[in-house]
């Protein structure tokens, strides 16, 4: 490998119709944060599903990781308008999660240890195309990336992809979560830049 | 829980978005944390998510709860103060971002 980067312009072209409108491409990862990243060691670490009747389940760190690992290669989209393409990470399909609680609720809070929240449509957590996930590029999830594990919803820009979360609880409302309350959007759909409230 | 340090700035960097919606220096504000009691003003609040964003989050300097929320949207900041749901979202004069 030389230490030469492509053009950018190369880049961008190879990367056509895959960059939403008003995002630009980035190598880098951004950490965004709103207050000091928790260490949550992996011994203490637990995951907790929550239907809207109180019927609850709950994966320790090892029975998480016993559980089918999947190995999604996705493309991220920040609101903050950086878009990182072909990352890669391993956890675990939220359908696999989601089921094993019943539930006739169509929506999801994800709840994160250091207090962090933020709401879901069900319909975009299952079918294959959201995860739970522990390792990025082949390592353990750093902490500042959201370690041990967070969620991977690329298709939402990536603030609902909560960093932390340690319990998902079914809602029969679309209750507004930390940035959904302050403006954000509730949907945040990055194709139809869905930023804010009104948008 | 153990709390790594991640960088954060002191609340003076509050004073540009917030002068925009207030009529006198917001960076001067007293508050008592309700969690821990710790006595601060909006300036000395620990505040996260400068630059990248996105929104400012302003916390206790004591025991890191949750103070403030600040996000600029193009025309109007969302303003909310304490750690409970439901943002005021001011608008902007138009010479402001
Ligand atoms: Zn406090």
């Amino acid at each position: 490998m030389s230490g030469f980067s492509p053009g950018f312009r190369g880049r961008t072209h190879a990367f056509e119709g895959r960059l939403p409108p008003g995002q630009y491409p980035t190598e880098s990862f951004p950490v965004l944060s709103a207050g000091p990243t928790p260490h949550v060691p992996t011994e203490d670490w637990s995951l907790t599903v929550t239907s809207e009747t109180g019927e609850s389940r709950t994966w320790s760190w090892e029975e998480m990781t016993a559980l089918p690992q999947q190995h999604p290669t996705v493309d991220i989209h920040c609101v903050t308008r950086w878009s990182k393409f072909d990352t890669r990470w391993s956890g675990v399909g939220l359908d696999t999660l989601l089921e094993q609680v019943e539930s006739d609720a169509g929506f999801v809070v994800a709840e994160s240890y250091d207090g962090y929240t933020t709401n879901l449509p069900l319909e975009d957590l299952t079918g294959n195309k959201a995860w739970l996930v522990h390792s990025f590029d082949g390592y353990p999830l750093a902490p500042e990336h959201g370690g041990p594990a967070r969620l991977l919803i690329p298709h939402l820009y990536f603030w609902k992809s909560a960093k932390w979360v340690r319990a998902l609880r079914f809602t029969t409302e679309n209750e507004p979560g930390f940035w959904e309350s302050a403006g954000y959007h509730d949907h945040g759909d990055p194709w139809r830049e869905q930023r804010y409230w009104n948008d | 829980m153990n709390q790594l340090s991640v960088p954060h700035l002191d609340g003076n960097v509050l004073a540009g978005p917030l002068a925009d919606v207030f009529a006198v220096d917001p960076t001067t504000a007293w508050h008592r944390c309700p969690t821990c009691r710790m006595p601060s003003s909006i300036g000395e609040l620990h505040v996260y998510g400068t630059g990248p964003g996105p929104g400012l989050t302003g916390r206790c300097p004591g025991c890191a709860d949750l103070a403030l929320r600040a996000v600029a949207q193009p025309g109007h900041l969302w303003l909310q103060i304490g750690n409970g749901a439901g943002a005021f979202r001011f608008p902007l004069p138009h010479s402001a971002r």
